[in-house]
């Protein structure tokens, strides 16, 4: 057990990974000799070699089209997507390649691969960097698409990432790279990829956030519990597949609900959760589901980014409001 | 101001004759049969010869019966190889079992070839899951992809795979046409490659056309075997009309690839006798007979044909047996795969993910119910 940011939980679990499983490959840009442009594989190459990490032409389409060939010829790929904009140039690898083969192929070819990829706002970035793109790629069948909000979870998580049999879009948020630390134990460890965590109980209303957004709903749970308002916690942890089961579990119990993330609302993971709660539990809540999300406008200018971005201030307003309903 | 004299870059010169390494195609036989490299002609035993012709005849046959079934509505999707026998068949015939196959939807002959059945063929054209059943069986083949350019970033993969098994004597192959070299993944999957250092040859089967769009539109460039040089990766150009040249240089480039010398890139010059596919395309609409013409002068089957016939290994008679004898079998393929099983959403879900996501399960759930009615 030792205290870990974000990041080293992560670059702690690849290590992990490249260990117990001699198939395991890391490449992407600048992965190799730099460990990556934050690090999160640094000291890999060093350790495993430049055959197992390694660094490609700069070229995202290729980097996950290759993941494909070598996923056939009996490796297990672990691509690195410098930042989750560039995933754009690579949209027909995942959605048109790699998440359609065990369909194909009748469970005949499977496709471990988990693409890395850093993303969310607040670091000021250039355009294209920070971007929440999870909303383009939680539509595509036979793709997990996962986000840990904490060290722990980070590690696990990465972990059975990469020993899942099935693509595993795992997103990393850049803002709590460096900004968290946590217990994150030695060794061998999994979080499970569609399970829901309860990170804090509460009675009173339920508030199902992911990634940096639960740090913004922690912060409101601890200000409202000084009013005796008490504030149940869900880190969604996986966006495709949802875990509803735990999220109604909840809601049966507090009847209110507020879910919020830092994605546009359009067409996003928690328009899923509002379509689940509407569709299969409407009838345990007495007020309306509640969002908090960024606005449907593109990512902002980096200068505006504060502005732009949902808070615990945004939550606290909406959670306070559906309370007062 | 110094006085206009001499280019500094003579841009004109290097763009004029940037190409000449790349335009010599390499022909063993032309049109009219007559050997124009004996020497080359000489490395094939007449039973060799036989079987290319064998294999061209068998791709022909192949096409008729199957246009005769798209005509009858007994298939979906269909893409013609009629003109590109020798270029396709060149190639297969160079391929050996343990290679990866990444063909495009163009290349269901030499899938076939590979190791998949003409079956499979007809039920991936339909539309059925075991369509590929091949890969059950062992045969080292990807989709007939349709994301024209995704085979060759996947292909890079591949040959990486093999570089890093350690599997000698294999390579990846994959094929895309006069269009697919536009595509950002025909390029990134080259310079991959490359990169690498890895075992893959690259097959570009310049047909002529992109459905309506003809060669010339697509780039600039004279040649697209010279597609590869940038990336580092020698290219060359072969007539795709004679399957003697094809094969010798598809042979040349997994020579020269499986001995760790990195990728090769070869341009078949071909020509699609028939629509870019089945399902309405009407050549007619974008170019005329008098273009056609000297394409279908250089008919492959022509002058193999003459050749052998020259040399008393081969008469129309052998030929329309074996015709006849193809058709059955594909008759019966036909057949086999009219009695392919009914298909079941339930399978499908069951093949999303590895363990069921609670929505899918629910899915799985609910439409076996509705197929136990």
């Amino acid at each position: 057990m030792a205290k870990m940011t974000y990041i080293k939980a992560i670059t702690n679990g690849l290590d992990q990974v490249l260990q117990d499983d001699p198939k395991t490959l890391i490449f992407g840009e600048d992965v190799g000799k730099n460990g990556g442009v934050f690090r999160t594989t640094e000291g890999l190459q060093d350790k495993y070699g430049e055959d197992r990490v390694f660094d490609t032409p700069l070229a995202e389409s290729g980097i996950l089209g290759m993941s494909i060939g070598l996923a056939l010829t009996g490796w297990r790929p672990i691509p690195e997507i410098q930042f989750m904009g560039f995933t754009m140039e690579a949209v027909d690898s995942v959605g048109g390649q790699m998440s359609r083969n065990r369909f194909r192929f009748s469970g005949d070819v499977t496709m471990p691969i988990t693409i890395r990829t850093p993303f969310g706002g607040g670091t000021h970035t250039a355009e294209l960097h920070g971007d929440s793109l999870e909303n383009l790629f939680i539509g595509i069948p036979g793709l997990r698409v996962v986000t840990p909000a904490n060290p722990y979870d980070a590690k696990g998580m990465v972990i059975s990432a990469v020993e899942n049999n099935d693509p595993v879009l795992f997103m990393e948020n850049l803002k709590l790279y460096r900004s968290m630390k946590d217990e994150v134990p030695d060794g061998h460890y999994t979080v499970p990829l569609d399970k829901a965590n309860v990170v804090r109980e509460g009675s009173d209303i339920t508030v199902v956030a992911y990634s940096a957004e639960v740090n913004e709903a922690l912060k409101v749970a601890d200000k409202l519990e000084k009013e005796n308002i008490s504030v149940e916690v869900i880190d969604l942890r996986s966006l495709s597949p949802i875990d509803d089961e735990t999220i109604f579990a909840s809601i049966d119990k507090t009847h209110k609900v507020v879910i919020a993330q830092e994605a546009q609302k359009m067409a996003g993971a928690g328009a899923k959760v509002a379509s689940d709660i509407a569709e299969n539990d409407i009838m345990s809540l007495d007020a309306p589901i509640g969002r908090v999300s960024a606005p449907d406008s593109i990512f902002p200018f980096a200068m505006a980014e504060n502005d732009w971005l949902p808070n615990a201030d945004d939550i606290e307003a909406k959670v306070r409001e559906i309370l007062n309903y | 101001m110094a006085a206009k004299s001499k280019h500094v870059v003579d841009f004109a010169k290097i763009k004029s004759t940037m190409s000449d390494p790349y335009k010599k195609p390499v022909q063993v036989i032309d049109e009219n049969g007559k050997i124009v490299n004996q020497e080359l002609f000489d490395q094939f035993s007449d039973d060799e010869l036989v079987t290319l012709m064998e294999k061209m005849v068998w791709e022909r046959a192949l096409h008729e019966q199957t246009m005769n079934f798209s005509r009858q509505g007994r298939l979906g999707f269909y893409a013609p190889t009629y003109g590109e026998e020798a270029s396709e068949m060149g190639i297969a015939h160079a391929m050996k079992k343990q290679d990866y196959l990444f063909p495009a939807y163009r290349d269901l002959p030499q899938l076939i070839q590979h190791g998949a059945t003409v079956k499979e063929g007809y039920l991936w054209s339909k539309g059925h899951y075991q369509a590929y059943d091949y890969v059950r069986r062992g045969v080292r083949a990807f989709i007939p992809q349709i994301i024209i350019g995704a085979q060759y970033v996947q292909s890079a993969g591949a040959a990486l795979g093999i570089k890093k098994n350690g599997e000698k004597d294999t390579v990846a192959y994959t094929f895309t046409g006069d269009g697919g070299t536009s595509q950002g993944d025909f390029y990134e999957g080259i310079n991959f490659a490359s990169s690498f250092q890895a075992p893959e040859v690259f097959f570009v089967q310049n047909n002529g056309w992109a459905i309506s769009v003809p060669r010339k539109t697509q780039t600039a460039a004279e040649t697209l075997a010279q597609k590869g040089v940038a990336s580092g990766v020698p290219g060359v150009q072969v007539d795709g009309m004679d399957i003697l040249a094809t094969y010798l240089v598809a042979k040349e480039a997994r020579d020269f690839v499986v001995a760790g010398n990195g990728p090769a890139l070869v341009e078949t010059l071909t020509y699609r006798f028939g629509a870019h596919s089945s399902a309405g395309d009407d050549p007619s609409r974008y170019r005329t007979k008098e273009q056609e013409k000297p394409w279908f002068d250089r008919d492959p089957l022509i002058r193999l044909r003459k050749v052998l016939t020259d040399k008393k290994l081969w008469d129309q008679d052998k030929e329309d047996k074996l015709v006849a004898q193809y058709k059955d079998e594909f008759k019966d393929a036909m057949k086999d795969a009219e009695a392919a099983p009914k298909q079941k959403v339930s399978d499908f879900l069951k093949n999303t993910f590895e363990v069921p996501t609670p929505d899918v399960a629910a899915d799985i759930k609910k439409y076996e119910a509705k197929e136990s009615k």
